[in-house]
């Protein structure tokens, strides 16, 4: 037991402290045993088939495709961060560049597992790249996620090549060393990657000219929902970066990021939640007026189906999208951490609330003249693999926290703002 | 000369007796799944009922077969497959599913408005013996992947075949006709050529009393439907709610 310390302490940067090896252990036994339920589930629904969900032909699409699109515009911090630093050279937030790019690994990986579940083929996940189909807005998803994916992967191995033990690998070294040059090229790909996936997965449900609810005009090929969905992504990525870093600080009882960080980090959600909102008003009112009732449906019909009703409209545009606009923008609430974080979660359950509507109430709600509005539960197994996916996200997390730089050159207890 | 074969469904001819979906089922080789439901089973051609709404006197009841549309325009499962696994044949106008090439995604099922396309949530089976009578000339799905109607082009490729052997270069009308059209007892479904102005399926498809459901979507539906009655034409243009009651046929 003695010796497993010792070589577990070695893997720990020099300087740091973290918690002894056995907590450690005992911090991730109940995400370990998540996950393996969760695996357990996913093992059903690819041995058995999807017949293990409870999606069926009307609903085709449920918890997982939901979750997916929220939790990969959740991880949008990773690439909005890089393109900060390295593109508009915001080097003040370099020190949460690292814990950017883990949360977008987690969210990213998390989400490619689960699509690879919920297709109904998933050897064949290949045919995309052999036949794809130019004008599908899955074929750009596909191709983003899949590209932008690896950018992740290559971000992410500098990152563990920090580590102390691996450090002393002197081709580790000096491969990090190339790897670090190409670090700017891979951000900005990352980002163009990153900005068009978004969109796109906007743009999966805009183009349904067959789900009315759902269908936007726009600009060229492009839905306006293509554009909304960047805009939202980016609004809300810095702000569940936010809420990860305050969580890891209230678990490790550490002080990791700077409050300036955290201010500017609520600046730059606040400053672009509110530009969503506005543009999310003005395509509402737009669909409201012109889009919907072009297309021959009254639109507040749509809205007639409780627990759908005008009230999640509301919640959308003003309960989650202007109020944390103000309460993240204006430098009175932002400063003070309790409002800070209570607007970064409200901030990311608007953006989860945004992906709800556009997946699930589109689905349930009737398209032919005598359909019926339709309900969907998710099956257990559809609720462990996803939560196995979040336990995946804690347990890398974690295993990167420990030993791993996750915050700048966090010696002590503060990190450093200067951008080295 | 390129066809668009399409049909006219006379709605109050339809009885709602089902034949349609068995003949569908069996030309097909559409499994008879015992665990699956009326949203999970399989059924390429679904009749439902719809009622006017009303009660006592007043109520009345149609029967309304639902299959995939054939949509010509901007057609919504072709545009969203990623992986070009439906496609429009230009040569017939109608809508293909290569089950073969499909990746199970389901984006085809969300992007049809008429809720017409199938996913194989079970490995396809059939009770001892009845395997037996399966049709040699169709390919069963597998699990996971989606289909639909295809205006059971087997019988089509049969048609063509039976045309070039006797040197000719167009297919006799009566060797291509649709499982479902050939079992209605009451010849409710009518099959032709609607590029063709002679063919009485098109000329029925110009009639005053044929209407298309959701026509206003703009995707060209090839599937028209025929009624005398006002109430039943005009659901084709309701909106969803408030919504005349609906049984699943």
């Amino acid at each position: 037991m003695a010796s497993r310390v010792l070589t577990d302490s070695r893997w720990i940067a020099r300087g740091e402290s973290r918690t002894s090896f056995s907590r450690f252990l005992l911090w991730l036994a109940p995400w370990t045993a998540l996950l393996l339920v969760g695996i357990y589930a996913a093992f059903l629904c690819l041995y058995h088939g999807l017949n293990q969900t409870n999606m069926d032909n009307r609903f085709a699409f449920g918890l997982w495709i939901f979750l997916d699109l929220g939790i990969i515009a959740l991880g949008a911090g990773a690439f909005f961060t890089g393109f900060l630093v390295y593109i508009l050279k915001r080097v003040e937030l370099k020190p949460i560049l690292n814990t950017a790019v883990v949360v977008g690994f987690i969210c990213y990986s998390g989400a490619v597992a689960i699509l690879m579940i919920d297709v109904g083929q998933p050897l064949r996940a290949w045919f995309t790249f052999w036949h794809p189909n130019t004008h599908s807005m899955l074929t750009e998803v596909t191709f983003c996620i899949s590209c932008y994916l690896l950018v992740l992967c290559l971000e992410y191995i500098p990152i563990l090549l920090r580590n102390p033990q691996l450090r002393r690998l002197p081709s580790f070294l000096v491969f990090d060393h190339q790897l670090h040059r190409l670090i700017p090229v891979l951000a900005a790909v990352g980002a163009m990657l990153s900005f068009f996936h978004q969109g796109s997965l906007g743009g999966l449900y805009g183009v349904l000219r067959g789900r009315p609810f759902a269908f936007r005009s726009g600009i060229l090929i492009w839905p306006s929902t293509f554009f909304l969905f960047i805009l939202s992504a980016i609004a809300s990525g810095p702000s569940f970066l936010m809420l990860v870093t305050a969580a890891v600080e209230k678990i490790t009882g550490r002080k990791l990021v700077a409050n300036e960080i955290f201010r500017r980090l609520a600046l730059i959600s606040g400053v672009l939640l509110g530009i969503y909102v506005a543009a999310k008003s003005i395509d509402t009112l737009i669909w409201l007026n012109i889009t919907s009732p072009s297309e021959g449906f009254a639109p507040w019909q749509f809205y007639i189906h409780k627990p759908f009703g005008t009230p999640i409209l509301f919640a959308e545009i003003v309960l989650f999208g202007l109020l944390p606009a103000f309460l993240l923008t204006f430098r009175a609430t932002a400063s003070r951490r309790g409002w800070l974080l209570c607007a970064a979660a409200m901030a990311c359950a608007g953006v989860l609330l945004n992906r709800f509507v556009l997946t699930v109430q589109t689905l349930a709600l009737p398209t032919l003249p005598f359909d019926d509005f339709l309900q969907y539960t998710p099956s257990w197994q559809e609720v462990a693999s996803f939560a196995g996916v979040i336990a995946y996200g804690v347990i890398v997390y974690s295993l990167s926290y420990r030993y791993l730089p996750m915050f700048g050159s966090s010696k002590g207890e503060h990190a450093d703002v200067s951008g080295n | 000369m390129s066809a668009r074969y399409g049909m006219v469904i006379d709605l109050d001819r339809c009885i709602g007796c089902g034949s349609c979906m068995v003949a569908c089922a069996a030309e097909n080789n559409v499994p008879a799944l015992q665990q699956a439901t009326v949203r999970t089973g399989l059924t390429p051609i679904v009749v439902r009922t719809v009622s006017n709404g009303q009660e006592g006197a007043a109520r009345r009841e149609t029967f309304i077969p639902i299959m995939c549309m054939h949509c010509e325009h901007d057609t919504p499962c072709v545009k969203v497959c990623p992986q070009q696994a439906v496609e429009v044949d230009r040569a017939t106008g109608i809508v293909m599913q290569m089950p073969q090439r499909c990746l199970g995604c389901r984006y085809c099922m969300t992007a049809c408005p008429y809720h017409a396309r199938y996913f194989n949530w079970w490995d396809p089976a059939w009770p001892a013996g009845m395997e037996k009578s399966l049709n040699p000339g169709i390919a069963v799905r597998m699990r996971g992947v989606v289909e639909k109607c295809n205006l059971c082009h087997a019988r089509l490729h049969t048609a063509k075949e039976k045309a070039a052997a006797a040197a000719k270069r167009e297919i006799d009308p009566t060797d291509y006709v649709p499982a479902c059209v050939e079992a209605c007892p009451t010849s409710a479904i009518h099959f032709g050529n609607l590029a063709d102005a002679n063919d009485p399926v098109a000329k029925e498809s110009r009639s005053p009393e044929a209407f298309r459901l959701l026509a206003r979507l703009g995707t060209e539906p090839k599937v028209y439907y025929k009624s005398k009655e006002a109430w039943v034409r005009d659901l084709a243009e309701t909106n969803s709610a408030p919504r005349p009651e609906v049984k699943h046929g």
